[in-house]
């Protein structure tokens, strides 16, 4: 607010206590991640404490660790299987949750309620992860990459979210294409689709960020370990002490493992944080549709 | 909507059916383009549903879900009498409880604070790094914690140690655990929380703060008076939502972060239904809990949904 009113002694106190505030909260923030970034450059030959670690000049940084994983056979096929993952899912999550939300949009679809029902009824009732074990590998895809993303492929949050989107293009629209002799067929294709791009890219996001972190159930159902996706190898290294068969340490050398350990988890979060200006611009918009909106 | 308009030309008998039977028609490309969706939907959903009768069978992999002999009520009844059934219920709602009141006053109190701040680089770059962490699956939050937590070269270690104390293993460590747990979770899902309350500040008309000013409010009485009053109905849903999920406190993070020394402190339903089910193959049993915490979810999760929509006019679903 512009306030043309002279501000007060205990306006100006309120201030410095916002922005006081804030300044502690971005400290809070910024300090673990800061560790993990100066951990990952921490050279071979380093002495001192974490602290000194942490204010160590940039000039004696060392990319070893970084070099030691990418020219890692294993994180290579790991971070091929990630992306794998994120894209194949992107797809099939898109393909299976558009009609699904959008039949559910139409006011006028006969069996609309019966339909509702359905959808709704596995959302309330969680039955848990055994039912859904015995089915994924009832299926036969123990081992195959998408028995990490197809589980997941229909979330209904997000049905429901692209629902009230498709909801919220105005019925003018449809109906003069209708008048014109459209089918419904076409009336998705021509006119609703091209106007769904920010919704359709929210929600392949929301699903991409989740294929992408997943863990469970590729550790479910990926035992081959050359399906591993990262998030699984970076459990392995983070999990190892020392020496260890999943990175050949010892074959480098170079860095020291805590150093390994906090580079490969900075590099399992770059594609995130890559994406993450695109996810911020929509999601924020995607999260209020949805927690705002029923 | 079209479909009223030629129905007035059908013989009025034949009309409901024939209605009913051209709409249908018309919306044949929806059906079928839907129905691949369908399919999935009740094979994804339903079939597990169907196979979670093995809560009340002895399950036996060679026999199936149908082979398999009917128990009844006994994998119930062994939970609840396990010498586990209370810790789980404790930890589980304890974590749950525990982050509701860590994150929503902290989701709140930095709403308020990016929504005064008047320092536009400043409430952009603490808005970024908290949304941020949302985005970070729990492997990575655990790479990040132990830089701050290992014993050997984790940042808060080298500063006790910095002080002449000894290190502390906090990961292992039963006291220390729940606090991890609570304040992790904290630092990751707080900024993401924020986002609806910033939303409903943005929504709070700026005559009342107008008129507060005028009448000689301080800034002091301006949150206290006028925004924490008019952003209460959100914060109310949030806390009924909240309890809707009581019995989910965090699968992924507490999997990731617990080991064998804090098990008493941090197993929750879920990482045992996990242990009991896919490590010790009980399937009968684990979906037994797994039922068990299903119909409590179901149940938690309409009543609140009850009484959002009571108090704020819409629902979840």
């Amino acid at each position: 607010m512009a306030s043309v009113i002279k501000p007060s002694k205990s306006d100006r106190a309120f201030n410095v206590f916002v922005v006081a505030s804030l300044v502690l909260l971005f400290i809070i923030l910024f300090i673990p991640i800061w560790s993990t970034i100066t951990l990952s450059f921490r050279p071979n030959d380093f002495i001192g404490s974490a602290l000194d670690g942490m204010t160590l000049p940039p000039w004696r940084w060392s990319v070893a660790a970084f070099r030691a994983l990418l020219g890692n056979n294993s994180f290579v096929k790991a971070t091929i299987n990630s992306f794998r993952i994120f894209f194949e899912g992107i797809a099939a999550a898109l393909l299976l949750t558009t009609p699904l939300a959008y039949a559910l949009s139409i006011k006028t679809l006969p069996g609309r309620k019966f339909l509702y029902l359905f959808v709704i009824i596995p959302y309330l009732f969680d039955v848990g992860l055994v039912p859904n074990y015995l089915l994924v590998t009832g299926l036969g895809l123990t081992n195959k990459l998408a028995a990490v993303y197809l589980p997941g492929a229909i979330s209904v949050y997000n049905t429901l979210i692209m629902k009230s989107f498709f909801e919220g293009i105005p019925e003018e629209l449809k109906e003069s294409a209708r008048i014109d002799g459209a089918s419904e067929f076409t009336v998705l294709m021509r006119i609703i689709l091209p106007l769904s791009k920010p919704i359709m890219l929210t929600i392949g996001l929301y699903y991409g960020v989740r294929f992408w972190n997943d863990f469970f159930n590729a550790m479910l159902y990926l035992n081959d370990s050359a399906l591993q996706p990262l998030p699984i190898l970076l459990r392995n290294i983070l999990l190892s002490s020392g020496m260890n068969e999943y990175v050949e340490v010892s074959a480098f050398g170079e860095a020291p493992i805590e150093a390994i350990k906090a580079a490969s988890v900075l590099l399992a979060a770059i594609p995130m944080l890559v994406a993450y200006p695109f996810i911020q611009k929509y999601f924020v918009k995607g999260t209020m549709l949805g927690s705002l909106k029923g | 909507m079209a479909d009223t308009v030629p129905a007035g030309m059908v013989a009025p008998t034949k009309s409901g059916t024939n209605q009913l039977w051209r709409n249908v028609k018309r919306h044949k490309s929806i059906y079928i383009l839907s129905s691949i969706s369908i399919i999935y939907f009740a094979i994804f959903k339903y079939v597990p549903i169907w196979n979670s009768q093995i809560a009340f069978r002895d399950f036996q992999a060679l026999q199936g879900v149908v082979g398999s002999p009917w128990v009844g009520l006994r994998n119930f009844s062994d939970f609840v009498h396990s010498y586990y059934f209370w810790e789980l219920i404790r930890n589980t709602v304890m974590y749950s409880v525990g982050k509701m009141i860590i994150s929503i006053p902290s989701a709140i109190f930095l709403a308020i604070c990016l929504y005064e701040c008047r320092i536009n680089f400043l409430r952009k770059t603490v808005q970024t790094l908290a949304y941020l962490p949302h985005f970070l699956s729990w492997v990575i939050m655990y790479g990040i914690i132990m830089a701050l937590l290992s014993p050997s070269s984790g940042l808060l270690n080298d500063i006790i140690k910095l002080f002449g104390g000894q290190p502390v293993s906090f990961m292992t460590d039963t006291n220390s655990f729940p606090w991890i747990v609570l304040l992790s979770d904290a630092w990751k899902e707080s900024g993401w929380s924020a986002i609806i309350f910033l939303a409903a500040l943005m929504g709070i008309d700026p005559s009342l703060f107008e008129a507060a000013m005028v009448e000689g409010a301080s800034a002091w009485q301006r949150v206290r008076y006028i925004t924490l009053p008019s952003i209460r109905p959100v914060i109310v849903m949030v806390f009924l939502l909240r309890m809707g999920t009581i019995l989910d406190a965090g699968f992924n993070q507490i999997f990731m972060l617990y080991s064998l020394p804090v098990y008493s402190v941090a197993d929750i339903i879920d990482t045992w239904i996990y242990r009991q089910g896919i490590l010790e193959f009980r399937f009968g049993l684990a979906t037994a809990v797994g039922l068990f915490k299903g119909a409590f979810g179901f149940i938690l999760l309409f009543v609140s949904n009850k009484l959002v929509r009571k108090t704020s006019g819409t629902g979840l679903y």
